[in-house]
């Protein structure tokens, strides 16, 4: 796992470590991807993904509106809000 | 008065129904329990809310008897929302989070007169074998309180192992009822994928995630099962088919023991297990050996998938709609990357990484589209030998409850992979989507052995049958931890 795979990742996931956190992740990472590397050895050519346990399909609803929207009460949990609208810092100068 | 402390939910309802104890007795009793118990099994105790509906149940009982789950105490996995109750995952991110709304299984179990005595503690987001991975503190096992309950619904597991509840909801991604349950000595069914609804259940990987119940014997599992599962129009992935029915046989049946699982076992857990299945051959059943070929395979294929899909569901933690918000932000890279990495512990983490990894350019196909197809065959695999039997026996843990400490250290030094490896038994059924339950069968050193009955999809009837009629020849499940 190189330093620079890490930083790819952490930047695509958000995610911001210390360098002691940063160290630890890229071994454990590292052990991580030497499990998951055993897949490499088994023969799935011509093997269909399999996409959902049942090989469900999407059912599809009437295209009608079948909830109302309570802004109010689901922006309750929110952390910052003003006016109906979610707080971030500018993005915009 | 003092009501028997491990009663299954059968013999409360008798009491309730014959009016020996009501159901804010019962309610009152339990929450003393919890108070007075220091396994941290649960994350929050609704006090008032349960004396409350048991208030009311017991006006629905003196009106119309008992009936459903009336009158009975249950705790929740603090993975489903519960409106106006907070639910936090065991997540720093969710410590403060009140849902507006209830998971479609709390509201059924509510609709069902069940009080709801809690949410219970978990590894935070499900993500976790020894439920250390929570923000709130580790669970202790009721068997040895140095030993973890297993994980992720490790404070479901202790909770009703230790009598505090009879009943609790839980779910199961890679195995997080049936290891618990085993390590705790209960009983954890979990359903075919789709059998119960996913709403309101905080998503960690969506093509396994399912929910299930924990109770003290099989037959309490079938009712709460009766009282979870069913459609949903608002899960679409849940499965549009009737209720489990109660009709299949209970004798004759070909149990399959598989091979793979035989070879890496400790042999005084290999020997329960096949205690067990001489117990099924008494019972009229025919033990036949099966294959399951790409078993090997099958951790290394549940991290890649479950690892993806949870990369791609935590990325809804933002620090704008709901949970955790770091101070003073710079920007908005700046808000997300605090946000996030204050919220999550260490294991949530690896995850996520994983997960961004298996699904990046250059890894998606040689990891992500890799572990999909190896599903395929795993999944096929199970579908080949139930050609052959009914269900499958198969221990469910590779050894009894471990130390706390002793696969993961505060300090994160210890190799992720060797508690990923502690999944061995229950990941293939939850690849492969199928039913599988765990019931005590044996105990080792003073500690419970758990063995899996896996069934083919929508087949828990059989498997609940099984177990039933495995628990009527024997007490395994009727033993309880040293007080």
């Amino acid at each position: 796992m190189e330093a620079d795979l890490i930083d790819k990742l952490m930047r695509l996931a958000a995610l911001r470590l210390e360098a002691r956190e940063r160290e630890l992740l890229k071994d454990n990472l590292s052990k991580i991807v030497h499990l998951i590397d055993t897949m490499q050895s088994a023969d799935t050519d011509g093997v269909e993904p399999l996409d959902h346990p049942l090989d469900g399909v999407q059912p599809l609803r009437p295209d009608h509106v079948t909830e109302v929207v309570d802004r109010n009460r689901f922006q309750e949990v929110a952390p910052e809000v003003r006016d109906g609208l979610y707080l971030v810092p500018r993005v915009v100068e | 008065m003092t009501f028997p402390r491990f009663a299954t939910i059968a013999e409360m309802r008798s009491a309730l129904a014959s009016k020996t104890i009501s159901a804010v007795e019962l309610a009152r009793e339990h929450l003393d329990r919890i108070a007075a118990s220091d396994l941290n099994s649960f994350v929050t105790v609704c006090e008032d809310d349960a004396v409350a509906t048991a208030r009311e149940a017991d006006g629905h009982i003196g009106r119309h008897g008992q009936s459903g789950l009336v009158g009975v105490p249950v705790a929740h996995k603090d993975v489903f929302c519960t409106a106006g109750v907070r639910t936090t995952c065991a997540s720093r991110m969710l410590a403060g989070f009140v849902p507006p709304y209830d998971a479609t299984v709390v509201a059924r179990f509510r609709d069902s007169g069940a009080i709801m005595l809690g949410k219970t503690n978990m590894d935070e987001f499900a993500m976790g074998s020894s439920n250390e991975n929570s923000h709130f503190g580790s669970v202790s096992n009721p068997w040895d309180v140095t030993r973890v309950p297993g994980g992720s619904s490790g404070g479901s597991a202790a909770a009703v192992a230790a009598g505090l509840v009879p009943a609790a909801t839980a779910t199961d991604t890679g195995g997080s009822i049936r290891q618990p349950a085993a390590f705790c000595g209960i009983s954890g069914l979990k359903p075919t994928y789709g059998r119960v609804s996913r709403y309101g259940m905080v998503a960690f990987a969506s093509s396994l995630d399912q929910g299930g119940p924990m109770a003290r014997s099989a037959e309490d599992l079938r009712l709460l099962l009766q009282h979870m599962e069913g459609h949903d129009p608002l899960d679409s992935t849940s499965a549009d088919i009737g209720p489990t029915p109660r009709e299949a046989d209970r004798v004759g049946l070909r149990i399959g023991v598989v091979r793979e699982y035989g070879r890496d076992l400790d042999a005084r857990l290999a020997a329960t297990v096949d205690e067990a299945a001489a117990v099924f051959e008494r019972l009229g059943h025919e033990r036949v050996e099966i294959s399951l070929p790409h078993t090997t395979y099958a951790t290394a294929a549940y991290y890649v998938v479950a690892s993806a899909e949870a990369s791609t569901n935590l990325s809804r933690y933002d620090g704008v709609r709901y949970g955790h918000r770091a101070e003073s932000p710079n920007d908005l890279d700046d808000l997300y990357a605090r946000s996030r990495s204050e919220g999550f512990g260490a294991e949530v983490k690896r995850r996520i990484l994983t997960g961004t990894y298996a699904l990046s350019i250059g890894y998606y196909d040689a990891y992500y589209r890799k572990a999909q197809r190896l599903r395929r065959l795993i999944r096929q695999d199970f579908l080949d030998a139930f050609r052959s039997v009914e269900a499958i026996l198969a221990p469910a843990t590779p050894s009894t409850a471990f130390e706390k400490g002793a696969l993961l250290a505060p300090d994160e030094t210890k190799d992720p992979t060797v508690m990923y490896e502690q999944d061995v038994y229950t990941v293939p059924a939850s690849l492969a989507g199928l039913p599988a339950l765990s019931i005590p069968c044996g105990i080792i050193d003073g500690l419970p052995v758990g063995m899996q009955l896996i069934g083919p999809h929508f087949g828990e009837d059989r498997l609940l049958a099984l177990a039933e009629s495995f628990q009527q020849e024997t007490d395994w499940h009727q033993r309880t931890p040293p007080r």
